[in-house]
């Protein structure tokens, strides 16, 4: 244990991701496969995984680059209809699942990154309240404009319209995006396999940005911006870089959101997801990867867990949440949660030296 | 450390949960529910809940098969509605009363088909619910899901009836169009309605659009009805528009008939609004609490002794799914030991057979077509001296 305290903090935090993870990943694989898990809770793999990573990549742009989106759910929504539609218009072209499910979540992480783009430029002018105002507005815009969008594909190709199906024009062909009603009939392929490889990718993208030259570049435009300017440091070019990856990543996760189910609306990716992710970035800690994951994961389960509270769930679960925010960030919380770990370590400590001297 | 604790904490979280898996066991068939309890669409996920604790309890009081009821909340939302789907699995559910709302049901739906588990929605009415109908154009997205029915009426469905219906009746001469554009429910009926219309030969002369759920000002489009000399007005659209149209109507002095859908049931308890303008409103819907036969009137005083209020066409809807589901499970000896792919594969073929007929408060004579779809006639109520009196 020395030996993992001696290591450099970044080590640490990379070691301790990839590890939760890679043996999260160890443990319930297997039982998923043998059958061994609960249906509620086999169910709840897939949408843990996506919200792990929006969590994480959210967390690029509120604790690592410091500014407060609300519209986080307006990227994951394009990533989840492009991934849709690619997947559904190459159903024939690529028979194969997994590496379909691979072409829809790059083609859904492309789009996201170029609405991050577009949504970036004028938004990231702006700090703090007006900014979060903003990608709240910009979060909206996206799910109003997914609202009115039809989408087909028939032997000629994709058929786009605002209006209507009939409008579509298409023969004998397929409705993949149904307006108001969102994409129907999308064919099941995301797995918990390829969740867990969609968290270590973006582990590895968010993680080494942090420790990378760049990365330093963003904390310091966090931390005192004019400061950073007078460095010499392009604020508009890192807080874009920071903004756009943590969109590409979004959509990412939506893609395969959106292959889990075999329906998505755009009603889904509201507000209030958006808020449903920022609380799991806040609970973890701002700017703290391991954090989101771990309370991503409890957050998550919480509510399913209470269903037999049946009428009582929410308002438990939202005792939960004060009672975990109360835990995280009290002070006498803090206190006695160090005298709890203190009292572990010294007496893990005392029982190898007496291993030792045993010995 | 403490982030080796944490892990430590989460992994037995993990395996708390793994594993609890239930069989089923007991002499009651378990029934699962899934609807919106909380959120914004509570309305009607607690009318269903209610409206099948009734019919439940009524079959228990009743000599040889048991039910065991048990509804989950969704949330109005397709990956709740999966997650409570999962859970009611867990729980043992041999047949699902479910979803309630539509997006959530086709998700639920494509679950419950690769289980085999028999799913009948009281009130889901899309027909991606079921799958395996061509659009207008002949596109087919989803293919039938052959373990799923429904109790209610598909919306292209309502569209025919009351085009039918109004031409049976011989309603009017002229008809004028009120439909909401940016509402699926409202324009599908509306489509349907056309083409049925088209068909008939019915006279439609003008047909006017509004494009928001909140939209208060409806003058422009009864000013163009009434420029036509319509003598009816076909509203497809809920009731809160609706009793806008109505009073506007009267404010222009425009003496028309008027004729809607289901979406209309609940026009009377409208906050604020004089219910004489509803005078000699027409509407097609298979429930209405006022109704005089004697099965719904027993079923509205227990509804409103045990939960105080009146029941609307959910609660009924779900009522009649529990003995529809009762009567089918009577017909093929299906018992509680039985495993759920089983029950599934012989409800199917007990609704899908051309002499299973069910009566019960939103219809009689009730039959399934193997399209999913129930086929009930719709019942024409006028609004008279306040309340609903059939036509």
């Amino acid at each position: 244990m020395l030996k993992f305290k001696s290591l450099k903090k970044t080590t640490r935090t990379a070691v301790t991701s990839y590890g939760i993870i890679l043996v999260a990943f160890a443990i319930m694989f297997p039982l998923q496969q043998f059958g061994l898990l609960s249906n509620a809770m086999a169910g709840q793999l897939v949408p843990i995984c996506t919200y792990i990573v929006m969590a994480i990549s959210l967390n690029l742009t509120v604790g690592v680059l410091g500014e407060l989106s609300l519209g986080h759910a307006g990227f994951m929504s394009v990533g989840a209809f492009c991934g849709a539609i690619t997947s559904s218009a190459l159903q024939e072209v690529i028979p194969a699942a997994p590496l379909r499910l691979l072409v829809a979540i790059i083609i859904g992480g492309i789009f996201a990154g170029i609405a991050g783009l577009l949504v970036g430029i004028p938004v990231l002018r702006l700090r703090g309240d007006y900014l979060a105002i903003v990608t709240l507005a910009f979060g909206e815009i996206i799910r109003n404009i997914i609202n009115c969008l039809y989408v087909g594909v028939d032997k000629r190709g994709l058929h786009i319209s605002m209006k209507d199906i009939a409008s579509l024009g298409m023969e004998n062909g397929r409705v993949i995006i149904n307006g108001p009603q969102g994409a129907v009939g999308i064919t099941r392929i995301s797995t918990f396999a390829s969740g867990i490889v969609l968290i270590l990718f973006t582990l590895f993208i968010v993680l080494n940005l942090m420790n990378s030259r760049t990365g330093r570049a963003i904390t310091a435009i966090r931390d005192n911006r004019i400061a950073a300017e007078s460095v010499g440091i392009s604020i508009t070019k890192y807080k874009l870089t920071a903004f756009i990856t943590s969109s590409v990543l979004a959509g990412m996760a939506g893609a395969l959101y959106a292959m889990n189910f075999s329906t998505v609306a755009a009603k889904k990716f509201d507000f209030n997801t958006s808020i449903l992710i920022l609380v799991f970035v806040v609970l973890g800690g701002m700017g703290n990867i391991t954090g989101s994951i771990i309370a991503t994961t409890i957050l998550y389960m919480v509510p399913e867990i209470l269903r037999e509270f049946s009428d009582y769930r929410m308002l438990i679960y939202a005792i939960v949440l004060i009672l975990v925010m109360l835990f995280t960030n009290s002070a006498k919380a803090k206190l006695f949660r160090e005298r709890v770990f203190d009292f572990v370590l010294r007496r893990k400590k005392n029982e190898e030296e007496e291993g030792v001297k045993n010995d | 450390m403490k982030k080796l604790l944490a892990i430590l904490l989460a992994a037995c979280l993990v395996f708390a949960f793994a594993g609890c898996g239930e069989k089923t066991s007991g002499d009651a068939i378990k029934l699962g529910g899934i609807g919106p309890i909380s959120g914004a669409a509570a309305v009607y996920g607690q009318a269903v809940q209610r409206g099948a604790e009734i019919a439940v309890e009524e079959i228990n009081a009743l000599d040889g098969l048991k039910f065991e009821f048990k509804m989950q909340d969704d949330e109005h939302d397709a990956e709740k509605s999966v997650n409570a789907y999962n859970s009611l699995k867990d729980w043992g559910m041999q047949i699902l009363v479910g979803s309630v709302t539509t997006q959530p049901c086709i998700a639920v739906s494509t679950e419950s088909n690769a289980d085999n588990i028999f799913e009948l929605t009281p009130s889901a009415s899309s027909t991606d619910v079921l799958g395996g109908q061509p659009d207008a154009d002949g596109n087919v997205t989803i293919q039938r899901k052959n373990n799923v029915f429904q109790m209610c009426f598909t919306d292209p469905n309502q569209g025919i009836a009351s085009a039918q219906y109004i031409f049976d009746q011989k309603l009017g001469e002229k008809i004028g169009v009120i439909y909401n554009s940016a509402d699926a429910y409202s324009k599908g009926i509306y489509q349907k309605f056309m083409s049925k219309a088209k068909e008939l030969g019915l006279n439609v002369v003008a047909e006017e659009a509004f494009a928001s759920d909140d939209n208060a000002d409806f003058n422009a489009q009864l000013t163009a009805i009434k420029a036509k000399g319509a003598d009816l007005i076909f509203m497809p659209i809920y009731y809160t528009p609706a009793s806008l149209i109505l009073a506007q109507a009267a404010q222009m002095q425009y003496d028309v008939d008027f004729f809607g859908v289901d979406g209309l049931d609940g026009l009377l308890g409208v906050e604020g609004f004089d219910t004489k303008l509803a005078e000699g409103v027409m509407l097609l819907t298979p429930f209405t609490a006022d109704a005089e036969d004697e099965k719904t009137q027993n079923f509205v005083k227990k509804y409103k002794e045990k939960y105080g209020e009146v029941p609307n066409q959910f609660a009924a809807d779900a009522y009649d799914c529990v003995y529809a589901i009762y009567e089918a499970c009577k017909a093929q000896n299906v018992t509680a030991d039985m495993s759920a792919s089983d029950i599934c594969d012989k409800l199917v073929e007990q609704f899908t057979k051309a002499d299973f007929k069910v009566d019960g408060l939103t219809g009689n004579g009730m039959t399934w077509s193997n399209t999913g779809e129930v086929s009930k006639s719709p019942k024409g109520m006028k609004i008279e001296n306040g309340v609903y009196v059939g036509l």
